[in-house]
């Protein structure tokens, strides 16, 4: 158990490759960090540089008070859970939990122990002396991480572990995950591009992009202010409607139709406005912005109208049940609203205005 | 689904018997004496001399010195062929195990300088090797016979092409584990490549097996001679009116094909495992 402390870390590979710049992270003990972004941005390059398996170019990081930018993987005291599971393909499931505990002159007993309590925890107990190969997908990540569990790291370091299961599966072992973090309270990284096990798994998130820190929060804090577009179209699906428009005063202008703001608005001129397709409603008055549906996904429990308000694409999210005609008329409440600067895609601040109260307690339908 | 028609096996039945012909041909030739082989030719049926041509084969002693026999250049043939193949996997491995897991300075061209020896058979550098051979007083001993042998980058290029094909993860999850080099070799390299060290032992054993022009320059002293000169040199026995021992030699060559052929079917499944399945 320990606090990982990661300050102004950078990588440059050799060939003069940035992948990663300047990253701060203050991981608390027993805290459950998710690294999410789109390929590419640099998140499994974070979690090797805290793992040991690739060399730290800038900063420092540090493991319980300990600077490790010099020190070997087995010494650092982290396991890692690897997306293609990298079990040992001749040893049996028992060998491959014991490797590294032998490895470290544990006693032979109490190998044992540990072994049988991880298998016993994971349900693998009957696999023990099964080599991989014999194994089922779900099976082998269970292993996997059984063999980072029985080390009793001070960290768990996860690299897109769930990626190579299929839909369901996944959703169980994301359950298995976080119920096994909760228990043995090891503080873990978590490396994923999936924003779903993003937000389910995390206690806090970080959204990394191009090697950057985007922005680093609780899932709901991201989910409900994203630091910027980026964060915005990543982070929720149907992924955030982002449209241009116009603040004139107190008015909103998206293509030809206003919405009136109650006093959101954060400053004036050409924005980008986020639109969550769960805020936006059908409305029958005059007012709502005029919406032309071009085709509909049925999810079941929700239908998704894909369409245009003006010349922009909009995806608005209706009940199961919900009617859908060619045009409709959209409505949002202003609160719901997400302002990015129209260049730099930063969010910008609504400090909530005194009338807002009244504007939320009396919905426009 | 396909019906097997009576000329697909035809054709199937055709082909085995013309590999298996000469074999069948040999061995039946050597059941009988010489001088019946020198008036009849070639033979199919069984003759009456099986035991007496082999047991001679196998014990009496031969050759100018009159102290090698039949057994003993199984013998060499099969210490040759053991030891060619063992140390071949021994230093290819390393070899290989070096080339790719670890970061030296001229890594690559290291490897492509092994490689082109692949270029330069023993018999192109016979002579120089002899010299060394000879100046290192080694002529006459089984190190002379296998050694310069070794060196060749066949073995270090298949062991390079199948390190490369494991996983970069593993090594990564053996460090996290606490294994160092000399560990990760041990533990898991190794086990894991067993199919591709069975493969590689059959070609190998069957190569040095079947060395002729080396062996031939090396060892003068007859108690080295093995199997492959042995039948050579009955052959060339033909002074006066002797008749050259056929059946002798025919017998030799059939126990010459014996230790590969017994080989290869043992490690038969294996070998295919280990040439077209990756275990990992
Ligand atoms: N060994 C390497 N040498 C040079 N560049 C590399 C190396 N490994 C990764 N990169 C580069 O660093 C950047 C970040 O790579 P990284 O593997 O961390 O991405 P990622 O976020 O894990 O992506 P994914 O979701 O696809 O796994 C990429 O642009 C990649 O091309
Ligand atoms: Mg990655």
């Amino acid at each position: 158990m320990a606090a990982i402390d990661i300050s102004s870390v950078g990588k440059i590979y050799n060939g003069g490759v940035r992948a990663v710049t300047d990253i701060d992270l203050d991981i608390k003990d027993g805290e459950f960090i998710v690294l999410v972004g789109p390929s590419g941005c640099g998140k499994s390059t974070l979690l090797r540089m805290v793992a040991g398996l690739e060399a730290i170019s800038e900063g420092t990081v540090k493991i319980g008070d300990r600077v490790v930018n010099e020190v070997e993987p087995a010494d650092r005291d982290i396991a890692m859970v690897f997306q293609n599971y990298a079990l040992y393909p001749h040893m049996t499931v028992r060998q491959n939990l014991e490797y590294g505990l032998k490895n470290r002159k544990t006693p032979k007993a109490e190998i044992d122990a540990r072994v049988a309590e991880a298998a016993r925890m994971l349900e693998i107990t009957q696999y023990l002396d099964r080599k991989p190969r014999a194994l089922s997908g779900g099976q082998r990540q269970r292993v996997a991480m059984g063999r980072a569990i029985v080390r009793k790291p001070a960290a768990f370091l996860f690299d897109e572990p769930l990626s190579n299961l299929d839909a369901k599966l996944r959703v169980s072992m994301r359950g298995e995950i976080k119920r096994l973090q909760r228990r043995l309270g090891t503080t873990s990284i978590y490396v994923t591009h999936d924003q779903l096990e993003a937000m389910t798994l995390a206690d806090r998130l970080v959204v990394l992009n191009g090697g950057k820190i985007e922005q680093v929060g609780s899932p709901l804090d991201v989910y409900h202010t994203p630091a910027s577009t980026f964060v915005a179209s990543f982070i929720g699906s149907p992924a955030m409607n982002l449209v241009k428009a116009e603040l004139q005063g107190d008015r909103l202008a998206i293509g030809p139709s206003q919405i009136s703001l109650n006093g959101y608005a954060p400053t004036s001129g050409a924005v980008t406005v986020g639109l969550r397709a769960e805020d936006l409603r059908v409305v029958s008055s005059a007012e709502g912005m005029p919406f032309t549906v071009e085709y509909v996904e049925e999810l079941g429990s929700q239908r998704l109208a894909h369409g245009l308000v003006g010349d922009q694409a909009v995806t608005i999210a209706l009940s199961g049940e919900a009617e859908i005609t060619d045009s409709m008329r959209l409505s949002i409440d202003p609160s719901k609203l997400h302002f990015f600067d129209a260049e730099t895609g930063r969010r910008l601040d609504v400090r909530a205005p005194a009338t807002a109260v009244a504007a939320v307690a009396e919905p426009v339908a | 689904m396909y019906r097997t028609k009576f000329s697909d096996h035809l054709v199937l039945i055709l082909g085995s018997l013309f590999l298996c012909m000469p074999v069948v041909v040999a061995f039946m030739t050597s059941t009988h004496t010489a001088a019946d082989i020198h008036m009849n030719g070639l033979s199919l049926a069984w003759g009456d001399n099986f035991i007496a041509t082999y047991e001679k084969v196998l014990t009496q002693k031969g050759g100018f010195t009159g102290d090698i026999t039949g057994a003993r250049m199984v013998m060499n043939s099969l210490i040759l062929g053991v030891g060619f193949a063992i140390g071949k996997i021994l230093l290819s491995m390393m070899a290989a195990y070096a080339i790719v897991y670890f970061r030296f300075p001229m890594a690559t061209l290291s490897f492509w300088v092994i490689f082109t020896t692949l270029l330069l058979p023993l018999e192109v550098r016979i002579m120089p090797s002899y010299q060394v051979m000879s100046d290192l007083g080694l002529l006459n001993t089984y190190s002379g016979l296998i050694v310069p042998l070794l060196a060749s980058a066949t073995g270090t290029f298949y062991f390079r092409q199948f390190f490369k094909s494991v996983p970069e993860e593993l090594l990564e999850a053996a460090r996290i584990d606490g294994a160092g080099p000399f560990k990760f070799f041990i533990d898991i390299l190794v086990p894991i490549s067993r199919t591709m060290i069975a493969a590689i032992f059959i070609i190998m054993f069957v190569y040095g097996w079947n060395q002729y022009l080396w062996p031939m320059m090396m060892t003068t002293d007859e108690s080295f001679f093995t199997l492959m000169r042995g039948i050579k040199s009955i052959l060339q026995v033909w002074v006066g009116s002797n008749i050259p021992d056929y059946n002798e030699a025919f017998a030799l060559a059939v126990l010459a094909m014996l230790p590969p052929v017994a080989i290869v079917v043992i490690f038969q499944s294996w070998f295919i495992k280990g040439l077209t399945e990756s275990d990992k």
